[in-house]
């Protein structure tokens, strides 16, 4: 059995039709093609899919698609304003080496992002590490990503973002 | 002009742009039209035969396309998947091979032993029809005990291989090193296990096949290190098809550390069934399946004794190690705890003996090959916690120790006991500089000082060695490994100037699309932006043996130089020709060609538009076109070497360890790209952390069920788990390859362990603690401080 589902990513109107059991993350995947949102694992623990959902940022493998009903979504994909002008978070781990290979990175940004926010942009090391929990890396050692998020924080209140 | 971006600059990844925006492109993200998916069923048991296997109901569940059990594999003569590294043991006859089936046909041998492959238009129809396929297990004792997987009346794997083992196998003249022993005025003793490990890149592995019915050609997605090498197997030995109609791509692979250069029975089955099916198949692990069935990696049970003069000098080294194959020799299993290993065993010291044996036992559990360092954490694992323990029971600093006994850089090339020839080196200044940034000398004041808050402080060195970049091809041949070692690279100029780098090398991660860039730019003069690296697709580069042991640089790298070469060679006859000039007065500097002396130039770009539009040139002596390849064998391994300082405090109520510094120095020869190799350091720290105190593959002893099968399970370091690290460098340029460099992608990996696991039995040692098995958890470390203080009591 089929469910109609309509919702609202990276600014655009999307609808589809899915199983009850389809996840946001497979919506997004396989019914969009919207490639950039990962899955890492099968227990909602590495963070790979992490989008936000209505400003709040969402693991989408625990979340399925008929939940995300009328909401907005945002993902890695719709972060930069255009291919030349990066949000100040996905600036940050460039800058600062925070990525290797790419795999965990687009649950790692969406959850920074939400992070400095929730933190009204002030964060220390030790905040950082600890809000880092659900976001598993194998490349970094998490040092560089860190060090990113540390640097993006005044940079999106500077940037107003 | 590449100063920015040449040699030795912080240049910012070019691949970063695609990945930071998710327009990566991985193996699941493959958009393929007309898609069925695959699911593999399998074995809930460690050791069963399979009485049979019902497939009907699943065949009608909806969406089923095809289903394929053990047995029409076995009809169909698929071939076993091959272990390619032939070690002969001690006598000299080759380790024993048993089959290894790309689908178990009447024998499961671990929990995650594959079954059948379902392939239906969906994944959740292909998993729904694989939960309604039956079969009949015929349970049987299952062999998880490394320990005893040797013993008499253990449950075999393999008839082929009697008692479970694959070769008995040693190096070292045994007489000449229990002489030695017999004359020693001191022997420290050890008995370690090095952990299981899983290793866990953050992508799962994945592949999609298809078939081209028009051509017969198949293409082959695959989240592999080593494309070629994966082609290569899968042609020549399991599959039989012919090379040239394989295209074998390794498109974005999201981390690897060893578990992607083996050749995999999914990715042989779905290029076997795209021909049968007719439509093309995907199939992406699942992270459980990742846990099961990715090659795992250490498993070492070992003994060790060191002898030392009254001195403190290192007499000789005696090693007596188990180490676990799993139920299957995967693609270079044999030869991780042998080559890999024990011929490391020497480390930065001159130690004058050294004889190790080692036994590679079959057990029920997943395959165990290499896992970033490969036989070099274990090497290191051993000698530096003898070494550490060594200096504990002489009461002498572990750093005098090992200065005592280091290698003096007079004396490189250096020949140790255990067949590597060691090319230069020079570890007193690391040691030096690893002291002077951790604050050694600081230590007690810092214990102290913890003390007064109820906490354990310990330090902890690990001065490691690597060899990497396995080589020269010759001799790897005569010590079994089925490979060349060398490397390719092609610079292609296009008429308008730019230039992409083709390359054998494979980057899941390491940053090669950057690095390989700045050589180029920096050899050539071409600006970084015009240039492409090109890798990981078997129809658009040159045959290479793709990326593992750090060889990408070394070897990689190397090749690129050669490559750049030839061009500059090709370019000198061109210029010389427009510039009227003889070829022996034209020099290249800075991108032009130039004759000494003279105010004549022709930059590079002009020589290769020469040489496309070939109007005026030297068309009799030089062909046209602009595109150079190499192929690199290198002289021998490469030879990292560095110091790594760890310090601890621990809380003996809850056994919980801290890591509260740690300090890493490292002798990589010249860098290439600081900001990459620090990226590699840290990642490798972190992964040696995570062996050490947190990482774990538990098999059930009674029924070989992996406990750790999950994130929730299996503790993977978290960011919070680890603090920054303090970096440094020495540099002895290796003087065999043309770049100077040496490899950094395991260093941390191999001497993280020992370096916290020392720290960690430097703060227990007040109170009688004398060992703490890895990882040291909390249960681990509160059981230990329980035992001394019980020991105490009595």
């Amino acid at each position: 059995m089929t469910i109609s589902v309509a919702m609202t990513v990276n600014g655009k109107a999307v609808s589809g039709k899915v199983e009850a059991r389809t996840l946001l993350v497979q919506f997004l995947r396989e019914h969009l093609g919207m490639t950039g949102t990962h899955v890492g694992c099968d227990t909602s623990q590495c963070g790979a899919c992490v989008v936000h959902v209505d400003g709040k940022s969402v693991k989408s493998c625990t979340m399925l698609a008929v939940q995300a009903e009328g909401a907005k979504v945002t993902t890695i994909e719709g972060l930069a304003e255009s291919a030349d002008k990066l949000h100040p978070m996905q600036e940050a781990f460039r800058e600062n080496h925070a990525l290797q290979c790419g795999f965990c990175t687009p649950g790692m940004v969406m959850s920074a992002i939400d992070m400095v926010k929730r933190h009204n942009y002030q964060l220390d090391e030790a905040t950082v590490r600890r809000e880092l929990e659900g976001n598993l890396c194998r490349c970094t050692g998490y040092h560089n990503i860190v060090k990113a998020i540390l640097a993006a924080a005044p940079a999106m209140k500077a940037a107003g973002v | 002009m590449t100063a920015q971006t040449g040699i030795g600059a912080r240049v910012k990844r070019k691949e970063d742009q695609r990945f930071l925006t998710g327009n990566g492109r991985y193996v699941d993200d493959l958009p393929l039209a007309r898609a069925t998916h695959a699911h593999f069923l399998r074995s809930p048991h460690a050791h069963a035969k399979i009485k049979s296997i019902d497939t009907s109901a699943a065949a009608k569940m909806p969406g089923v396309v095809a289903i394929f059990t053990g047995k029409d594999v076995a009809d169909a003569k698929v071939g076993s998947l091959i272990c390619g590294w032939v070690v002969k043991d001690k006598h000299g006859n080759p380790h024993k091979a048993p089959p290894h089936p790309v689908m178990a046909a009447d024998t499961v041998r671990y929990v995650g032993d594959t079954v059948a492959m379902v392939v239906a238009n969906s994944q959740d129809e292909a998993k729904d029809a694989a939960e309604a396929i039956k079969v009949d297990y015929d349970v049987k004792p299952a062999n998880v005990d490394l320990a005893r997987a040797l013993d008499k009346g253990v449950a075999e794997v393999h008839a082929e291989a009697p008692g479970n083992l694959i070769y008995d196998w040693e190096i070292g003249v045994k007489a000449d090193v229990d002489a030695a022993f017999a004359k020693a005025a001191h022997v420290t003793k050890i008995d370690i296990v090095n952990n299981r490990l899983i290793p866990n890149a953050m992508e799962p592995r994945a592949a999609a096949a298809e078939y081209d019915k028009g051509t017969g050609n198949y293409t082959l997605w695959s989240t592999s290190q080593n494309p070629h090498v994966l082609r290569l197997i899968l042609s020549a030995f399991v599959l039989g098809i012919p090379e040239h109609k394989l295209r074998v791509i390794a498109p974005d692979v999201g981390g690897g550390f060893g578990s992607k250069i083996f050749c995999y029975n999914e990715e042989t089955m779905l290029t076997w069934a795209a021909s049968r099916v007719g439509r093309p198949i995907k199939w992406t692990a699942e992270r459980s399946e990742s846990f099961q069935t990715d090659a795992h990696g250490r498993d070492h049970v070992t003994h060790a004794e060191l002898a030392l003069d009254k001195d403190g000098k290192f007499l000789a080294l005696r090693v007596e190690t188990i180490a676990n194959m799993g139920a299957y020799l995967s693609t270079f299993a044999t030869a991780v705890p042998t080559y890999l290993y024990a011929t490391l065993l020497a480390g930065q010291y001159t130690t004058p003996l050294i004889y190790a044996n080692v036994k590679a036992a079959l057990t029920h559990t997943a395959p165990v090959d290499a896992y970033r360092g490969a036989g070099r954490p274990e090497a290191t694992y051993v000698i530096e916690s003898i070494v550490s323990k060594a200096a504990k029971e002489l009461k002498v600093d572990p750093a005098e120790l090992r200065r005592k006994n280091f290698i003096p850089a007079s004396v490189f090339p250096y020949q140790t006991p255990v067949a590597l020839q060691y090319d230069s080196g020079n570890y007193p200044p690391i040691i030096d500089e690893a002291i002077k940034i951790a604050d050694y000398n600081g230590f007690e004041a810092r214990r102290a000082e913890a003390k007064s808050r109820g906490k354990l402080r310990g330090i902890g060195f690990s001065s490691y060695i690597e060899a990497c970049g396995l080589a020269p091809s010759q001799v790897i041949g005569q010590l079994g490994g089925g490979v060349g070692q060398w490397e390719s690279a092609q610079i292609r100029f296009n008429p308008t100037g730019n230039v992409q780098i083709l390359t054998g090398s494979h980057s899941h991660g390491q940053g090669h699309e950057t690095t390989f860039a700045q050589i180029v730019s920096d050899k050539l003069g071409v600006p970084i932006e015009n240039i492409e690296v090109v890798h990981g697709d078997t129809a658009t580069t040159p045959f290479g043996m793709g990326s593992y042991g750090s060889r990408s640089l070394a070897v990689g790298g190397s090749a690129i130089m050669k490559a750049a070469d030839k061009v500059i060679a090709k370019g000198k006859k061109i210029a010389a020709h427009l510039m009227e000039a003889s070829v022996a007065d034209v020099v290249f500097e800075n991108g032009t060609f130039k004759v000494a002396g003279t105010d004549k130039a022709v930059p590079l770009g002009q020589a290769v538009f020469a040489a496309y539009v070939p109007h005026n040139y030297p068309i009799a002596e030089v062909e046209p076109g602009m595109d150079e390849n190499a192929f690199y064998d290198p002289a021998n391994f490469v030879y990292p070497a560095g110091t790594q300082i760890c310090e601890v405090e621990i809380d003996p109520d809850t056994g919980e360890v801290e890591i509260v510094n740690f300090t890493a120095v490292d002798d990589f020869g010249n860098i290439v790209n600081p900001m990459i190799v620090e990226g590699q350091v840290h990642g490798g720290i972190v992964q040696g952390v995570g062996q050490a105190l947190l990482e774990n593959a538990v098999y059930d002893r009674e029924t070989g069920q992996l406990l750790s099968g999950s994130y929730m399970d299996y503790t993977m370091p978290r960011a919070d788990d680890v603090p920054s690290f303090k970096l440094g460098y020495k540099v002895t340029p290796c003087p065999h390859n043309p770049l100077g460099v040496k490899g950094c992608g395991e260093a941390g990996a191999i001497a993280a362990p020992a370096a916290v696991m020392n720290a960690v039995h430097d703060a227990l040692a007040p109170l009688g603690v004398s060992h703490v098995p890895m990882p040291a958890t909390p249960l681990n470390v509160w059981q230990a401080i329980s035992g001394a203080a019980r020991k105490a009591a009595e």
